[in-house]
Formats: C-alpha cells, structure tokens, sequence
C-alpha cells in the first residue's frame, strides 16, 4: 500500500529528528548558574558544561598580552532578568554588585583577544568550566555594558 | 513642534486604520462595493500619513534634537547625516516605526493593483493588513513613541510625550551616539533587508486569509502573490548574508553566524518561506497539499511578528539585544490571537481544502518535494526547540539549562546534507511518477564525475569523511544542475534551429520559474562550499609579536611591521592602525591592515579585521592588544579561512537567481492551466 510506505517513510524522519534533537541537546547542554550558585555546589559543579554570568570587577581586570590570557573576578548577580527589573534595573543591579564587598566572587580565566566591551560594571555571560582551582576557565565570554546604552535619561540630569 | 506634529499624525494614522478595518468588513458583510473602495482609499491613506510622520522622525534626528528622548538616545552630534537617518531604524521605538512604514508601503502597493476578478479578496487583505498595520502603530503611539521629549520637573529630567504639570522642556547637550558596532554599511542595510523581507510575507499570509474567508480555495491566492513570496525571501535571505557579513567584517571573532537567538529567530521564518515557496509548486501543479500551505503561510507570519519580537524586545540575552521593554508581552498576545484566529479559519474550511489527486509514488517531483518540506521544518523544530529549550527546562526542572552552537551544528547538519542531497535529484524526478530506474538513467553521468571529483579531494585536499560527503554532494548537485541547463538547450537548438546560446537563454526566459530554481541551486551549493571550508578547515594562532617579528600558519608568513595611532577629531574616533607584510610561500603579496577603532562618545572600541580574500582561503588578522610605550610590540590573532569566499560569491549568484525568476514576464495571464499540466504529467518527465 502506497498509504502505509508514505507513513511509514514519515514515521522514520520523525523518529531521526526527535533522535538528532535529544542527543545534541545532551551533547551540549550548559547549565545557567550564578556566582552563588556554584560556590554553594562546589566541587559537584567542577567539569561540568556552565554557562555563568556575574558583574565584572574593573580592578581585577589583568591581561596579559604574550600569552592572550585574561583574568578577571566577577561579583555574584541575580540569573533571573524579573528580578533583576525589580531592584531597578541591569544598571543599578551592577553597580552594587561591584561595590558591596560581602558578594561571593569567582575569578575567571579566558584566553584569546580581550574583548571590546570588557570593562568594570560589565555583565559578563560566561561559557566553560570550573576547575578544581576553583578558578571558572570560560571558553566564550559575552558582555553587555548597560551604563552606556540603556541609560534612558541624560547624565546632566542625575547631578542636580 | 515637530514631534507633537509627528505623535498626530500617527494617532490620526491609527484611526484611519480603524476606519479601514471597520469600513471592509461591512462592506463585505453588505456586499457594498463603495464602502470597500472606502476601506481601500482609507488603506492607500496611511502611506502618506505615516511617511509624514517619518519625515518629522528624520528631521529631529538631522537636525540635532536632543529633547527627544529617541533621538539623544540613537544620535550625536558627532555623527554624519547620513547615519543620523539611518539611525531611524537604529533604536526599538524607530524600527517599528519602519516597520509600519514599510507595512503601510506594500499594503498600499497591493491594494493599487487591478482587481478585477479578485475583488472579493480585497475586503479581507486590507483587514489583515490593517490589523497587523494597527498593532504596530499602537505599540509605537502607547508603548514605543519615538516622539516623547525629556521635561525637567523639580530637578529631575523625566521621558513625556506631553508637559507634565510645571515642567520645562529639557535639552540634552549631546546625544548618545549610536553604538559604533552598528555604524557599519552592512548594519545600516542589514535591518532595512530583514525588515522588508519580513514586511512582505504578510501579503502572501493576507491573501491567504481572503481565499479562507472568501471560500475562494483553490490556488487562485497563490498565483496572486507568488511574486510576493519570492521577493519577501529574496530580502530576507539578502537580510540574513549582510548580518552575516557584517558579523565577519566587524564583530572580530572570525566567523559569520553563531546560532544566536536572535539570528534564528530571523531564520525560522526563512525555512517555513522557503518551504512555502517549494510546496506550492505542488499545489499548482498537482493539487495537492493545500492544507500544508495554508499551515506554512500561516507559520511564516506568526514567525515574521515573533521575529520581530525576539529581535526587539530583549528576551533573550545576546549582541543584538536592545533594552527589556514592557512590548513583550503585547508581541505574545499578538502573535498567539492571530494564530489561533488562522487556524481556526483554516479547520473551519478544512474540508474544502481536500487533495484533487493522490500523491502515488514515493520518487514522484511532489514526493521528493514533500521530503523537502519535511525536512525544512525539521530543521525548524530544531532551531525552535534550541531557542525555548532554557525555557521548558527552568519550568520542569527549576534549572535553566541552555543549550549552545554544537548543539544547532550536531543535529542540523545531517538534514542540510539530505537537503543537498534532495536538490540533486528532485530537479530529475517526473511529477506524479518515477522509478529508482528512470531517475538513476538521468544522474549515473553525474554521479560518477561527483565521485571521480570526491576522490581527486581526497588526494589532493582532505581525509576528513564529513568534509568529502559534503563535497561529493556539492559537486552532484552543480553538475546535475549544468546537466540540466544543457540538456534542455540542446533538446531546443535541435527543435529550433536556434544556436547554443540563444536557445539556452530562450529557453531560460520562457521558464523563468524552473531555471531560476536552478540558478538558486547552484548559489547554494556554492554557499556550502564556504560553509563546509569554514566549519572542517578553519585553523588560527596567536601571539605577541616584536617589530619585524613573523608568525607562520597555514603556508603564510605574516610579518608585522609597524604600529601607527592617531585622531580623528571631526569623528571623535581613535585609529590604531598596524602594518602588516604578508607572505605565502616566500612570495610577497602585499600588506594588511588591521585595526582598533577608539569611540570616544560611546568609550567603546571597535576592532576590524585585515582581511585578504582568495577563492582558496581567506587570511583574517585582527589586532587584539598593544604596548605603546615600550617597543611597538602588538599581540595579534590570525585565522585563515579557507574557501569561505565561495559564501559571499554564492550570495550573489542567488540574488541573481531570486531577481531572475521573480521578473515580471511579458505577458503573466498566458500562464499553463493546472489541468492541462497534471493530464499531461505523466509522459512530460523532468521537462515541465
């Protein structure tokens, strides 16, 4: 029957997809955490794929140029864009981060160009692992700098 | 003034959205034929008006108004007037502004047409372009308004579109100058193309709504906007090459796509498009399928405002985000409405919509076809379940897990390869029947040259098995394509008397469609080359070099010469600018320069690569660091690139492909009836 060969040949696409889709997504899924977060796993959280994101510290900012090694500490923000909204913003939230010195703080390692973006108050998204050093050896590393481009009111305005 | 004037005509816009929507449906409710010319003449309206508006838009940003919020926030003075009006489209509030101006553009150009005996359509394409018209300016007039001013009231600068009680109007000094990434030709192109392509689908999907609401259900909707989808894709893929291009030429990673969010949700509306534009081939020619149109067109338009909302709206964290916004949720609410809305028009017609014929052989042209569509949206399951896999992973496990690039490459590229594989032999198949015999008589010639070329690679160029099955594939398709083209040139020479050549462009001329296709085919077989070089063969290095030092990869030396930094006040930049000797092979072949450009405004660097392309191999150097005081030394990265030119040369090849079949033939009524082709399909093979 011409029906069942349609369906049949239908049937074993379906089950390739669904295959393909289940297997990659085990291959290469990265767990969102935050500073908190893996401090308080701890060595449970050591090799695993982690996609981290913390407020960088400007001052702990290191390059080193032979070797295209980057290092750099960040403080622990919240994962969880509402709640970020509501303590005032990405901007606000940052700020803080940096300046309250109770914060866990992890130091991160990357090698390669030092990004444009890279400065204090950043957002760092973060893509690696953590070593047993404690140290997390990212090996992508996404910035947003919110001060510059999501300010919606003009800096004249916030001295008066 | 301007602004107030710009805000007014957008509400008078609005409302004369409404009046269209209104004035259509009771017209054809009441079959009153004036009131539709009404509803069309409200339609033609908003084009002026919101060009009106858009005129005021450009005018505040040109002339330096920094009052405006939307203008201090994508401007500065700094900036040439040129990107000063591109900057338009350069902030949330602007774009979908653009957005309804161009909507408000193609529905004019729509309703413009002659109708004649198409008129029942009319009524209910100017509705859904109206509805869709009326969303957008809405969230442009209550939610995203390009027009609010800065008012200072009791020491605070606040955003209003009108005085509040006591405040005085607040003018910035300067702007904030529009993020220099997005200064590039190719970001100032890029959104304008997506948009457009966007934009255009929603004439198709309107159409598509008349013939469901008309009860006009045969393919009388898609031969009324066939040229429509194929423009809409034609922008859109151009869209989706330039933020490619732009991504290679100024993001400074060495690469073009990199699964982004944003970028796929620009890209799932291109696979269910480019799956319409195959399946209703089908339709047309066979009857078949045309419920799975229907669901493809509808998709295509749900994806086109989800697209927007992804790439707007800054749900989801990525270079291209822009800041959180309270649209969201409206852009959902939208999106699953309009949704819901379409599918319950088509069961409602479901019945109507039934097959003329039956689909008989597993290797017929509508077989294969099927196959491709199957397989485009497999590759869309794919890419949507990667883009809400965090999401359905923190609602059922509490940890939001992502997942990220490998995952897209892993399980895309075996259905991109059975795509390949697909678009070298389904131009060889026949309509309604062929056999493993009649199609393996048309291709064993290419076939065997694909292997003979596969095992020379294997020689001469690589082992790796992945990379060769890709080439295998490529070279398939191009010959059996050239296969094509000659054959049918030969088959008219003989039959005319006509020499080679004015044959072959005869013959291409009178089936524009058909060999449009084909030169499509061959554009993307020449893009996988690139694809394929930069995902197997890509290598780079690093390091920190001293003048006159050299570094050594992949057959060239590259020799760094000097460092040079300066000013540009006019532009408020800072160039570094490095000199670098490049050799291949001990042969000299000239210099490149790359560079770091300084953003005093924004403070925000901006490294652009030097770049030397070849067909074989691109050699991409970026500069990453340097050491002013000491001895010029400079750190850099170099990637080599191999064939990736064959990506940016394809792209061109499908414009060209796209532009050809989309041509306005001389005389579009004396298109072959269905009935007369489906009787016929049996004994017509591969030549219709």
């Amino acid at each position: 029957m011409q029906r069942t060969k349609f369906f049949l040949g239908g049937a074993l696409i379906l089950a390739a997809v669904v295959y393909l889709i289940f297997s990659s997504t085990k291959a290469s899924a990265e767990y969102f955490m935050t500073v908190d977060e893996v401090k308080a796993e701890g060595a449970s959280a050591v090799g695993k794929s982690l996609r981290l994101s913390g407020a960088v510290l400007g001052d702990t900012i290191q390059y080193d140029a032979d070797t295209l090694t980057l290092t750099f500490e960040v403080a622990h923000v919240s994962g969880d864009n509402n709640e970020i909204e509501a303590e005032g913003g990405l901007a606000k939230v940052l700020n803080e981060a940096v300046n309250d010195p109770t914060r866990q703080r992890i130091t991160v390692v990357y090698v390669g160009p030092k990004p444009d973006l890279l400065r204090g108050e950043a957002q760092a998204i973060m893509t690696g692992k953590l070593g047993a050093d404690g140290i997390f050896y990212a090996d992508e590393l996404l910035l947003k700098c919110p001060t510059k481009y999501e300010q919606a009111v003009p800096d004249q305005a916030s001295g008066s | 003034m301007f602004a107030e004037f710009g805000y007014g005509i957008l509400v008078v816009t609005f409302l004369v959205a409404l009046y269209s929507i209104i004035a259509a449906i009771y017209g054809a409710t009441n079959k009153s034929a004036s009131l539709v010319e009404s509803a069309r003449r409200a339609m033609l309206l908003t084009f002026p008006l919101i060009t009106i508006a858009a005129i005021s838009l450009i005018y505040l940003l040109v002339n330096d108004h920094y009052e405006v919020s939307f203008v201090y926030e994508v401007t500065s003075r700094s900036m040439p007037t040129y990107l000063k009006i591109t900057a338009w489209w350069g902030g949330q509030a602007g774009s979908l502004l653009f957005w309804s101006f161009l909507l408000s553009a193609f529905a004019s150009a729509v309703t413009l047409r002659k109708w004649d005996r198409d008129i029942e359509f009319l009524p209910w394409v100017i509705v859904v372009c109206s509805v869709t018209l009326m969303f957008f300016l809405g969230l442009v007039i209550f939610y995203e308004n390009p027009f609010t001013r800065f008012w200072a009231v009791g020491g605070n600068v606040e955003p209003h579109m009108f005085a509040p009680l006591n405040a005085t109007l607040f003018t910035a000094d300067d702007g904030r100058g529009l993020n220099p990434l997005l200064r590039h030709p190719g970001m100032i192109i890029h959104p304008p193309m997506l948009y457009l392509g966007f934009v255009s689908f929603v004439i198709p999907y309107a159409f598509a709504m008349a013939a469901l609401i008309t009860g006009r259900t045969d393919d009388r909707w898609i031969r009324l906007t066939r040229r429509w989808s194929l423009w809409a894709w034609l922008f859109l893929s151009f869209g989706l090459v330039l933020g490619g291009r732009w991504a290679y030429d100024v993001l400074g990673w060495g690469g073009y796509w990199g699964w982004d969010p944003v970028e796929i949700a620009a890209f799932m509306p291109w696979l269910t498009g480019t799956a319409f534009l195959h399946s209703v081939m089908i339709q047309e020619k066979r009857g078949l399928l045309k419920h799975w149109n229907m669901i493809l067109v509808i998709l295509t338009y749900a994806l086109v405002i989800f697209g927007t909302f992804l790439t707007r709206s800054g749900v989801l964290s990525s270079v291209h985000a822009f800041a959180n916004s309270p649209i969201g949720p409206l852009f959902m609410a939208f999106v699953a409405t309009t949704f819901i809305v379409s599918i319950a028009l088509l069961i409602w017609r479901w019945p109507e919509l039934r097959s003329e014929t039956e689909m008989k052989s597993m290797l017929s042209r509508e077989a294969l076809f099927l196959l491709n569509n199957l397989l485009f949206m497999s590759i869309l399951v794919v890419c949507f379940w990667g883009v809400i896999f965090p999401l359905i992973s923190e609602l059922f496990t509490g940890q939001k897990v992502t997942v990220g690039p490998p995952f897209y490459e892993r399980a895309t590229a075996p259905l991109f390869s059975a795509l390949l594989f697909l678009m070298a032999v389904a131009p060889l198949s026949a309509w309604g029947h062929s056999t493993v015999q009649t199609l393996g008589r048309s291709m064993w010639k290419s076939a065997v040259a694909a292997a003979a070329i596969t095992i020379t690679l294997f020689f001469t160029y690589t082992k790796t098995p992945g990379a060769l099955l890709g080439f295998f594939l490529i070279a398939f398709i191009l010959l059996v394509t050239f296969q094509e083209f000659w054959r049918g040139a030969r088959a008219r020479q003989k039959v005319q008397g006509e020499n080679f050549f004015t044959a072959l462009s005869r013959l291409m001329g009178r089936n524009r469609r058909r060999y449009g296709g084909y030169i499509i085919h061959i554009s993307m077989a020449l893009m996988a080359i690139g694809i394929l070089g930069m995902e197997s063969f890509q290598t780079s290095t690093q390091g920190a070099l001293k003048q006159g030092e050299e570094l050594n990869i992949s057959g060239y030396t590259v020799k760094y010469r000097e460092l040079a930094s300066w000013d540009d006040k006019g532009k408020g930049v800072n160039f570094t600018r490095a000199t670098m000797d490049i050799y291949r092979n001990g042969i000299y072949l000239g210099v490149l320069n790359p560079r770091i450009d300084y953003y005093y405004d924004s403070q925000q660097n901006m490294t652009i690569p030097g770049n030397r392309s070849t067909f074989r191999d691109d050699l991409y150097i970026l500069l990453v660091d340097w050491q002013p005081a000491t001895n010029m030394g400079a750190t850099f990265k170099i990637f080599v690139n191999p064939l990736v030119n064959w990506l940016w040369i394809g792209s061109l090849v499908f414009l060209l492909g796209i532009i050809f079949a989309a041509w306005p033939d001389r005389d579009p009524a004396e298109e072959p009836a269905r009935s007369q082709v489906s009787r016929n399909a049996g004994h017509t093979s591969a030549a219709d």
